[in-house]
């Protein structure tokens, strides 16, 4: 029994009225977690009930803790009859169990309610004390850290990184259970909102066990995802990137990195792993404690560690073998999938890239008969990713970087898709074993230029995967290069880039017939091909139109409805100065005379005009090279494809579709029919953002770094209604690309008072939630920037940034010890957890400064003592000191004071500030539904309210966690189905980040500054510096 | 084809200051994209008019949402829903709890009730103020009412804190329950001449010297209800008119200090009988409730008009108050 898990229910506010006749309410509380319930008093007749109860305590298993939330429910008491529930809150308290992170979870929480929204506000104080040591504790997987990030976090750095994770669970879905007629739609969503819960915790927790067993401490770039498979069950599945991470400094000092965390550069790579398999169980033996239990007894889970060696196929690389095959299994299946679910990686961890793979299979859904045994969507995905792995290989690669993994489904058919980007990594940031580096070439000896490198082809030129035309490297011009690439990552910090990046969408509707089972499943694979191919064709065209030549973050989603399937492919689109300039597009017809010249000469006209408007517009001016004779051969224009893609209904047939057009010149577009005039036009149509506006969907916005501190996080839904039947494949496609199109004019529109501004990491998400219905959910954010920096050239910065910040910070002597530029880093840290390392008088902030600031400031005075402002860096962990000043607060906090503003990006980071501190990963999942749609303002009222709610709930939980911010946030699921003849609708959104503290850039120099000063005043830590 | 659902979420709530106004104003949506349009923000962003719709209706529906919290605004501070930034907090109370003169000038002093509510279209009709908007605007007074009603303190203290209004929009509010509270006639044609703000400047006069308030400052009601007492005292000046001798004595006083400093002496000389005799009449009725109500009326009649018959300007008036009351203090019976 390790740990005491502690609630105290402090007050309520705003509560809805449930007596009538009075215009009060009794409230109570329960407060239950796993089989036990406590409740408080009745507070009688107030809308605003101070309960102040005792603490309850819950003596639990930390494998409880992990999985389960705690879960309050607000009831309002009635003597006669049964008394009405209010709402709930449920808290995951997995933020707790890491000794670095929340210690207290305390603040007000909204009640939620799946029927009537937010009704109120709770106040709760939340804490565990666990007993075990700390040894004892790591054996279990509740130290393991989590991050949806997919890059090593701020404040951390990574010692290694160990691969690929990944777990799914599956279970029956309560919507679809018998007993689903006889209960209450509340009963129904608070079963299934319960049961995801408690589902996501079991699959971090097993996640984390393998991480435990691979000698990690954190899982970076974890992505969670629901399938909701409708009657044959839910799967809760999840991927990451097993590390283990070393906290930068001691929690007093900042970080020194803002965009880039550091690699070690000087790591033992032949050595083994600095951390050793402590008392690891050499097979696959079930983890110390047993995993099944009362409340998860139907779910369960599978490895796919298949020990088999993958299908050699027409790998261009022979198979290594491992070399630590001598080692227990775990590491093994690491090395069976080296995926990386990180798109952005330090300065010279990534070697080459190879370009975009990826692998789609359709499936057909039977009923999961037996919930512990979910070998076949294991089966599945095990599949798909040997897939990858073998186009990996086929470009010469041995890794996948930037992967993830995605479902559609349409009824009883299912798409499986993951695509990310072939590589090949620096074996210096690998743990052995990890990944084939057996053969490693003799071209990579030679180190490459760090802007041009990457972009290097990995595979042999002699024997190539695909006709490709290489030119060699317009910056080095030692290495061959291809004349354009694509990947799923992020545009690496130290690449050349000529220019400004932009959003670039292939957009595409198919029409399919309805069919059943089999025949339906067969009709969509055969589709696939088809629209993988003109997806890329017109990323291709549109590419070339923006005189670009990468393409960077590609997410290509295909979406199956009843009637059509839908294709979505966004990227950013950038100039690489090291890849040959991109030739134009020809436009021709089919035969001489077949059409008026005249008129293929205008849309030559128009084309070439959009092109040189692009170039102005993006600021396209590649430096011009001097041509040497041997060099540059001047790349002949081939359109050939980087894409690997398959697809097969039955796993067993693997085909593989060569993209290219054959022997035709691809630049030259014929126009022989006139769908080919449509397409050309639709290729013109997309308008280019106002001036002021730029869109990226990456982290990083390739041009732009000078961000200034306005940031607006949005989420976006339109629905369309296709009302008339016989629509073709091309009117479909306009409508489509209009509805797209329309969106991004909106967003410019709303947004823009925050001109100069930058619209990033646009992550738009299609669906076709009925026959007739096209769905599009956009989450991004808007970022300002400071437009008269604008011109200078970037692409070194954030390198230049690191170093020079850790400059500035060895100006303060006593966050020396924290500093980790240098290689002693390892005694440095340990000196800083013994020494009371900071003495920054936090009193003397300015308070201009969130809640949390107040907080330390609060606690400085706590600590106060005599002259000298001392905070001991062991003191400032203690949860019981935070604990006690934030209910100090709290309870001062009803009435007058505001609420903490909480900031939330899908990026990794805030513009303008550091994160010192991750809380913990959000991860959560509301169902909310309505009988009365039109008294809640139709579906848009009904949807705008959910989504707000939504916002409000994880901000509230943030705030409580003692945060300020959410990165990495992401909107992952938000399934909208309506009936309006019945006046009903409901809705599933599921969203996930990374809780996190974090301060502005100009507040760490002044309190430097105060910590400065307050260092003469002579306190202990001066001879320690 | 059809949007179907069109929401935008932000996670610091977007308001664009125009459109909260057209809302407030009661425009419809489609009324409202067509004063947008007019105005010119399309050229702004190349937006078209689908942008445009989409745009007010999300931000139309983020306003009713708000409503709710901006009835109690102590709220909107501390809820969690929206993340809206302080200044535009102020900015939302301030612009919603704002009303239009000429509508407040129609319902000034009747009560704020249900029947008064029933008779709001006929006053969108006549100010021109959108029904939606003087539904607002009367739901407003209605609920300001209901809140101070019951509280004690300073009036206008207790508007500022409860409804966090800025102190000029409190001062108003303070002179609408005043006047809804002690049913002032002001709807009389006689006194359309006056506008709301008149009024208001009355109402602060009188909060401040004729209420309980004014005496006492910890009892219920203290500004809104005038002092009994006070009332009741006020009976006693009739001894100014109905004795003769006084009456001689007070007028002779207020001449001598008038004399030379008017060109209208001669007429105020004349009429000092009949003004004194209005003046004190309509003090000495103020104890019935009835006559309260027709306390401007009576003032515009019974003083305002004769002296206005006679060319007085605002100075010669105030000239005339001021001695009139001074002088009256010299009397022995006064002192």
């Amino acid at each position: 029994m390790p740990g005491k898990l502690k609630a105290k229910i402090v007050a309520g506010r705003h509560l809805p009225v449930m007596d009538r006749a009075s215009d009060l309410t009794d409230a109570f509380v329960e407060v239950k977690f796993g089989n036990t319930t406590f409740k408080t008093d009745v507070c009688p007749k107030s809308l605003n009930p101070q309960w102040n109860s005792e603490w309850f305590k819950f003596e639990v298993d930390d494998e409880d803790l992990q999985d389960e939330p705690l879960q309050i429910t607000v009831l309002d008491h009635d003597t006669y009859s049964a008394n009405d529930a209010i709402g709930k809150v449920y808290i995951d308290i997995d933020p707790l169990l890491y000794s670095e992170a929340a210690s207290v979870i305390s603040g007000w929480f909204p009640i939620y309610d799946t029927i009537h929204g937010i009704r109120g506000e709770i106040n709760v104080i939340v804490k565990v004390e666990l007993f075990n040591d700390l040894n004892r504790f790591r054996q279990s997987s509740c130290g393991v850290k989590f991050f949806c990030t997919t890059c090593i976090p701020q404040c951390y750095r990574a010692t290694l990184v160990h691969g690929f994770v990944e777990e799914l669970v599956v279970n029956e879905d309560p919507e679809y259970q018998w007993i689903d007629r006889i209960r209450t739609p509340r009963a129904s969503n608070e079963a299934r909102q319960r049961l995801i819960s408690l589902m996501s915790g079991e699959l971090q927790r097993k996640i984390g066990l393998k991480v435990l067993e691979m000698g990690g401490n954190a899982v970076v770039g974890y992505l969670q995802c629901f399938d909701l498979e409708g009657e044959s069950g839910l799967v809760v599945r999840a991927i990451g990137t097993a590390c283990t991470l070393d906290k930068l400094s001691s929690g007093s000092a900042p970080n020194t990195n803002t965009h880039m965390p550091v690699f070690v550069e000087d790591l033992p790579s032949s050595s083994g792993p600095p951390t050793p398999f402590r008392a690891l169980p050499t097979s696959s033996s079930p983890p110390p404690f047993s995993p099944s239990k009362p409340c998860s007894r139907q779910s369960s889970s599978s490895d796919t560690d298949l020990s088999l060696t993958p299908k050699t196929g027409k790998n261009t690389w022979p198979r290594p073998s491992f070399p630590f095959s001598s080692l227990p299994s775990p590491t093994l299946h690491i090395g069976e999938f080296p995926f990386f679910t990180l798109t952005s990686f330090p300065p010279g961890f990534l070697l080459h890239v190879g370009g975009v793979v990826s692998a789609r299979s359709v499936k057909l859904l039977d009923r999961i008969h037996n919930p512990d045994e979910p070998e076949t969507r294991d089966a599945w995905w095990e599949e798909i990713r040997q897939e990858i792995k073998s186009h990996a290989r086929a470009l010469g690669c041995h890794a996948v970087v930037g992967y993830s993994e995605s479902t559609s489904i349409c009824e009883e058919v299912c798409i499986l898709s993951a695509s990310g980007t072939a590589a090949i990594l620096n074996p210096r940031y690998m743990r052995e074993g990890c990944l084939d580096i057996g053969c490693t070439d003799h071209r990579f000896e030679e180190p490459s230029p760090p802007n041009c490198g990457f972009c290097h082809i990995p595979y042999d030129e002699l024997n190539m995967p695909f006709p490709a035309q290489l030119t060699y490297c317009y910056h080095c011009r030692r290495q061959k290069v291809p004349d354009v690439l694509f990947t799923t990552i992020d545009l690496p910090s130290e690449a050349a880039v000529a220019g400004k990046g932009c959003l670039i969408q292939a957009r595409l509707c198919r029409l399919k017939k309805k069919a059943q089972g089999e025949a339906n499943a067969t009709a969509i694979s055969n589709l696939l091909p088809f629209m993988e191919y003109e997806l890329h064709t017109q990323l291709m065209n549109k590419l070339k139109l923006r005189s670009m030549n990468a393409l960077f973050g590609l997410h290509i989603q295909i979406s199956v409805g009843e009637n059509m399937l839908l294709g979505l492919a966004s990227a950013t689109g950038v100039y690489l100065t090291a890849l040959p300039a991109p030739g134009g597009i020809q436009i021709a017809g089919k035969t001489p005379g077949d059409l008026s010249s005249e008129h293929i000469s205008s849309i030559q006209k128009r084309i070439n005009d959009t092109i040189a408007v692009n170039k102005e517009l993006y600021q396209i001016n590649p430096p011009e090279l001097a041509e040497e004779g041997v060099g540059s051969p001047i790349p002949e224009p081939r359109h050939r494809s980087r894409l690997f893609r398959s697809h097969s209904e039955s796993s067993d047939e693997l085909s593989e579709l060569d993209l290219s057009h054959g022997k035709k010149d691809a630049f030259v577009l014929e126009i022989d029919d006139t769908d080919a005039v449509e397409d050309i036009h639709s290729l013109l149509i997309d308008a280019p953002p106002p001036t002021g506006f730029y869109s990226c969907n990456t982290e990083n916005m390739p041009g732009i770094s000078n961000w200034t501190s306005g940031v607006q996080m949005f989420t976006s839904v339109r629905v369309l209604r296709l009302s008339n039947a016989n629509l073709t494949n091309q009117g479909l496609n306009k409508i489509f690309t209009d509805l797209c199109e329309n969106l991004l004019k909106s967003f410019y529109f709303k947004l823009r008072s925050m001109i100069p501004c930058c619209l990033c990491h646009l992550n738009f998400t299609v669906a076709v939630p009925e026959e007739e219905l096209i769905q599009v959910t956009v989450t991004a954010v808007a970022m300002t920037y400071d437009k008269e920096q604008t011109q200078e050239k970037t692409a070194e910065k954030p390198i230049n940034k690191g170093s020079l910040e850790a400059e500035e910070q060895l100006q303060f002597p006593l966050e020396l010890c924290a500093d980790s530029s240098s290689s002693n880093i390892q005694t440095a840290s340990k000196i800083s957890g013994i020494i009371n390392s900071a003495s920054v008088d936090y009193g003397s902030f300015a308070d201009r400064c969130s809640t949390w600031l107040e907080l330390l400031r609060l606690k400085a005075h706590t600590i106060r003592r005599g002259s000298v402002k001392t905070i001991s860096s062991l003191e400032r962990c203690s949860p019981l000191q935070e604990g006690r000043s934030r209910s100090l607060r709290s309870s001062r906090s009803f009435g007058g004071s505001s609420v903490t503003v909480v900031k939330m990006t899908p990026l990794s980071f805030l513009p303008g500030t550091r994160i010192i501190k991750y809380l913990g990963i959000i991860n959560m999942f509301f169902i909310r539904e309505t009988t009365s749609l039109r008294e809640e303002g139709g579906v848009s009222g009904f949807l705008h309210s959910f989504i707000a709610e939504v916002f409000a709930m994880v901000r509230a939980h943030v705030a409580a966690l003692g945060g300020n911010a959410v990165v990495s946030y992401s909107m992952k699921e938000c399934v909208f189905m309506e009936n309006p003849n019945k006046n009903q609708a409901q809705c599933l959104i599921n969203v996930s980040g990374d809780a996190v503290i974090c301060i502005s850039e100009t507040d760490q120099e002044s309190s430097a500054s105060t910590a400065n000063t307050g260092q003469t005043g002579g306190s202990e830590t001066d001879g320690a510096t | 084809m059809s949007v179907e659902l069109d929401v935008f979420v932000g996670n610091t709530t977007i308001m664009d200051e125009e459109v909260y106004q057209l809302w407030l104003d009661g425009y419809t949506v489609n009324d409202a994209v067509k004063v947008r349009m007019e105005g010119g923000v399309m050229d702004e962003c190349e937006a078209s008019k689908d942008v445009l719709l989409s745009d007010t209706m999300d931000q139309y529906r983020t306003f009713q949402m708000c409503e709710r919290l901006l009835h109690s605004p102590a709220k909107l501070a501390n809820q969690l829903l929206f993340q809206i930034p302080p200044h535009r907090q102020i900015m939302l109370i301030e612009r919603y709890y704002a009303f239009d003169d000429t509508f407040v000038r129609e319902v000034l002093g009747k009560k704020l009730s249900k029947g008064t509510k029933k008779d709001l279209d006929d006053i969108s009709a006549k100010t021109s103020v959108t029904l939606k908007s003087c539904r607002r605007q009367f739901d407003n007074f209605k609920r300001v009412f209901k809140v101070v009603e019951e509280l004690k303190g300073p009036l206008v203290e207790n508007i500022r804190q409860h409804f966090l209004l800025s102190d000029k929009l409190a001062r108003d509010y303070a002179a609408i329950v005043f006047f809804a509270n002690n049913r002032f006639e002001t709807g009389k044609r006689k006194l359309q001449y006056l506008s709301f703000q008149d009024f208001a400047f009355c109402a602060g006069q009188l909060i401040s010297n004729w209420t309980v308030g004014a005496v006492d400052n910890m009892v219920e009601d203290m500004d809104v209800d005038l002092d009994k007492e006070f009332l009741q005292e006020l009976k006693e000046l009739k001894i100014l008119i109905t004795d003769k001798d006084l009456l001689d004595q007070h007028k002779s006083l207020v001449c001598t200090a008038l004399r030379g400093k008017t060109k209208v002496f001669i007429e105020m000389e004349g009429s000092f009988k009949n003004l004194s005799r209005g003046l004190i009449n309509i003090a000495a009725k103020l104890t019935n409730t009835k006559d309260v109500r027709d306390f401007f009326i009576d003032l515009v009649e019974k003083f305002i008009e004769p002296c206005r018959s006679d060319r007085w300007s605002a100075a010669d008036m105030k000239l005339y108050l001021t001695h009139y009351t001074n002088s009256a203090h010299i009397l022995d019976t006064f002192k």
